[in-house]
Order: C-alpha cells, then structure tokens, then sequence
C-alpha cells in the first residue's frame, strides 16, 4: 500500500518534471504577481517592505491556486484517474498521494523562490527565515485543501476556476496565520505571537493532512462513478 | 415524534404532508413578524445612545442567526444524504442553500446600514463582518457547485462533501478572522449594545428571530416542492425523449 503511494508519487514527479508547465509556471506566476504588486502601490521602498508578507503569501495562495486543475483533471481526462480508482488501492491514500506530490511540484518550488521574491519587496532580511519557515509549514495545507476543491470539480470542463472559488474560503485560516507570523518578525512588536501564529499553522497542516485526503476521495467517487 | 427515517422518506408522502403543511406554517411566520415589525418600530423605545438606528438590530439579529441555522440544516441534510442516501435530504440541502445565502447578504447589507451610521463607515474589516462575508462565499460556492454539475446525483454528492467540509472549516475560519482582527486593532471599539439587553427589546427581537425561522421552515418546505417537482418533470422529459428516440429506431 505504502510502495503504491510512492509509485504514484514517483510517476506525478516524473510527469512534472518531463512535461513541464506545472510548477515552473506556477513561479513564473508568482514573480509576475509580485512584480506588479510595486506597479500597483508605488515605488515606496517602506510600504513595500511593510506589507511584503501578505503580498508574498497572497501571490503565493494565487500561484498556487492557479495549479489546482492540474491535480486531478489531466488523470481524469487520459483515463488514468479510472485505473487509480478500481486498482485497489485505497482511494483516500491515492488523494494524498496525488495531494502529496502536488506540493512537492508547486508548494515547494514557491517556498523556495520565495526569499528572492522578498528582496523585489524590501523585505526585512531578518524576516525571511520566519517567513520561509511558515510558507514550509503552511503550503502542505494549501495542497491538500485544494485536492477538495480540485476532486469536487474533477469533471467539470475548465474546473479550475471554480475550484479556486470554492477553495478560497478554506485558504483564508492559512493566510492568516503566516502572515502572523512572518509579519511578527518583521514588526517585531507586539508580544510573542510568531511561534504561536506557526503553531496554529502547524495545527491547520496536520489537520488537513489528515481529513482533506477523506473528503477529496468523497468528492472524486461522487464524480467518476 | 414518530421517528421511523424512512418512513418520511417517500417523497410522494413528503408532497402530501408538505402540501397540507406549508399554508399554516406560513400564516404563523406572518403574524410573528408581522408582530415582530410592530413591535420593532413602534412597540420598543429607541435606544439611548444609538436613537432609532438601533431598529435596524431587530431584521440583521434573527437574519444573521439564521444565516448560521440554515448553513447547520444544510449541513445536516448533506450528512444525511451522503450517509443514508435519504432521497429528501439532499433535495433539503439544495433548497436551505439560496435561503441561507438570502439570510446572510441581508445580514449583511442590514449591518452596513447600519454602520454608516453608527461608525461612520459603510464597511468595517471587523472580526465578525468578516467571518460573515466569508459563509457568504461559502454559500456562494456551494450554489456555484450546485450549478455547474449538471447531472443530479452527481451534483447532489458533490454538494454534500463541499457543504460537510464547509461545516468544519466554518468555525476555523471564525476563529482565525477573530484572532486576526485583535491581532491588527487589539480594542475592539466595535460592540453591539452591552452585554445585557433590555426586555423591551429583547421581546421583539425573539418574536422576529422566531417568526424568521418559521418563515424559513416555510420557505424551505416550498423550495423542497418546487425541486422535487422540477425533478418529476425532468425525469419525464427524459423518458419522454428516450421515448421518441427509441421510437424512431424502432
């Protein structure tokens, strides 16, 4: 059970890696967002700085909206989702699996360009390590919400829009939280609240990990059946 | 109560019984909000630092707890639906959705009329309008759904595990748009009255919270009918095609 997940995991690599236009266009969109953030507000290199946290972690939930389609509806559309399906391996593991190597090939990319992004946004070096830390902890969660949303709409025809509406409102805990706490270390004021605001955030991850994986293997049987 | 599950279950039962039901059940909700509406703007004194403002508390109260009742029922019928494939609960589910998203944008426009007023703004990123607004899209998405799949059954499951996942995130996010609000603006100006309420007020403000929940037990009994209906005629019209084209092989 556990080697059909890295199986399946292994194959969803390979695919993004060969096929490309999975997570490097997510970082392209990110760069994109974020470099018209400065458009948008001005040039001032304070105001940037200050609301760089939320701007990178609002580009980052766009980025990554903007890939949901991809978790489940190219398998849908060759066929191959079917195969996972009546394979005999459980459902449940099969969506983590898929939700799992989503953010391998987009959470992670993000995380990883996130810092050299910061630096278009004056953001306080000190901040970076705290900010990085939170996108790790809080990315997993983003993936595996968005499975929810990406099994639910599998077979509608351009899903993807809906999808990212309906996921949206379960996105907004996380956004929350790490902005807390990355926006903690650059304020750096009141009381303690960057590891409480990780915490909480470690909290959503688990817990997504957990029952997202449930709810999105709902969402794919009540659609392909 | 008689509480055999199925036996409610034959929806050609529910049309008997919910024809027979939903006049009454309707003549109830109009006399308590009418009431409720006397009561309101004539029968309660005005507040004395809010003045006649504070009216507009006895629509947005009963909407907004209703906003959250209906997201409940909703909730409880998908549950229903996904685990005992009721076939009246999912047409429950569908039908309490636009009632909800009715009671929560009057929730919300009411609230902005009333904080231009009071706060001098028509929009505040206050905790609770925020949590507000986002069961608003969550309402929104779930119609959206609802929409989009066309076949039934498939947009019925669907619905449901959106609407169940929806119901365990609802407090997460209320929690977290909480935490965020004191997190940015740590005294809260923003309170409604005090922590006691007078009985002159309070009166009215159970009559129209009563009278808006049998209206909605009114409304959602209709919208039940109507989908049930706009099945049967659905149902028909496919027998019907599949007729004609069996026919023409034939």
């Amino acid at each position: 059970m556990i080697r059909a997940a890295f199986s399946l995991i292994s194959r969803d690599l390979k695919l993004a890696i060969r096929l490309g236009g999975g997570g490097g266009m997510a970082v392209f969109f990110f760069l994109v967002t974020v470099a018209i953030v400065p458009l948008g507000v001005g040039p001032d290199l304070n105001l940037l700085g200050r609301i760089a946290p939320g701007m990178l972690w609002v580009s980052l939930l766009l980025s990554n909206l903007l890939t949901l389609d991809r978790l489940f509806q190219s398998d849908y559309e060759d066929g191959s989702l079917d195969f996972l399906m009546t394979s005999g391996a459980p459902l449940v593991l099969v969506a983590g699996a898929k939700a799992f190597s989503h953010w391998l090939t987009t959470g992670l990319p993000l995380v990883i360009a996130a810092p050299l992004l910061g630096l278009l946004l004056n953001l306080a070096p000190g901040a970076m390590p705290m900010l990085m830390i939170a996108m790790l902890i809080g990315t997993p969660a983003l993936s595996f919400l968005g499975a929810i949303g990406a099994a639910l709409t599998v077979s509608v025809r351009r899903g993807g829009l809906l999808a990212s509406l309906l996921v949206m409102p379960f996105y907004i805990p996380v956004l929350i939280f790490g902005v807390s706490a990355a926006s903690a270390a650059v304020t750096a004021a009141p009381g303690d609240q960057g590891p409480r605001g990780l915490m909480l955030l470690g909290a959503l991850t688990l817990a997504s990990l957990v029952l997202a994986p449930v709810a999105a293997a709902a969402a794919l049987r009540a659609n392909v059946e | 109560m008689a509480l055999n599950f199925h036996a409610y279950a034959n929806p050609a039962r529910f049309m008997m019984l919910s024809r027979r039901l939903v006049a009454p059940i309707a003549m109830i909700a109009g006399v308590l909000i009418a009431l409720g509406v006397y009561l309101a703007l004539w029968g309660s004194p005005p507040d004395y630092q809010q003045g006649d403002t504070v009216r507009i508390m006895y629509i947005h109260v009963p909407a907004a707890w209703l906003s959250l009742l209906c997201y409940t029922v909703m909730a409880l019928a998908s549950a229903t639906a996904l685990v005992f494939r009721h076939p009246l609960a999912d047409v429950c589910a569908k039908s309490a959705a636009p009632i909800g998203a009715s009671f929560t944008f009057l929730a919300l426009v009411t609230g902005s009329l009333w904080g231009k007023p009071m706060w001098g703004t028509w929009w505040v990123w206050d905790a609770r309008l925020t949590s507000v607004l986002i069961l608003f899209f969550l309402y929104l998405g779930y119609l959206a759904l609802w929409a989009t799949i066309e076949e039934p059954v498939r947009a019925a499951r669907a619905a449901a595990v959106l609407a169940l996942v929806g119901f365990v995130n609802v407090p997460i996010i209320h929690y977290s748009v909480v935490w965020w609000n004191t997190l940015h603006q740590p005294a809260s100006v923003f309170r409604i009255g005090g922590p006691t309420i007078a009985p002159s007020m309070l009166a009215p403000l159970l009559i129209m919270a009563t009278g808006f929940t049998v209206m909605f037990v009114a409304l959602l009994l209709l919208r039940m009918r109507a989908e049930i209906l706009r099945r049967r005629v659905r149902s028909l019209r496919l027998a019907q095609a599949g007729f004609a084209g069996g026919g023409r092989e034939a």
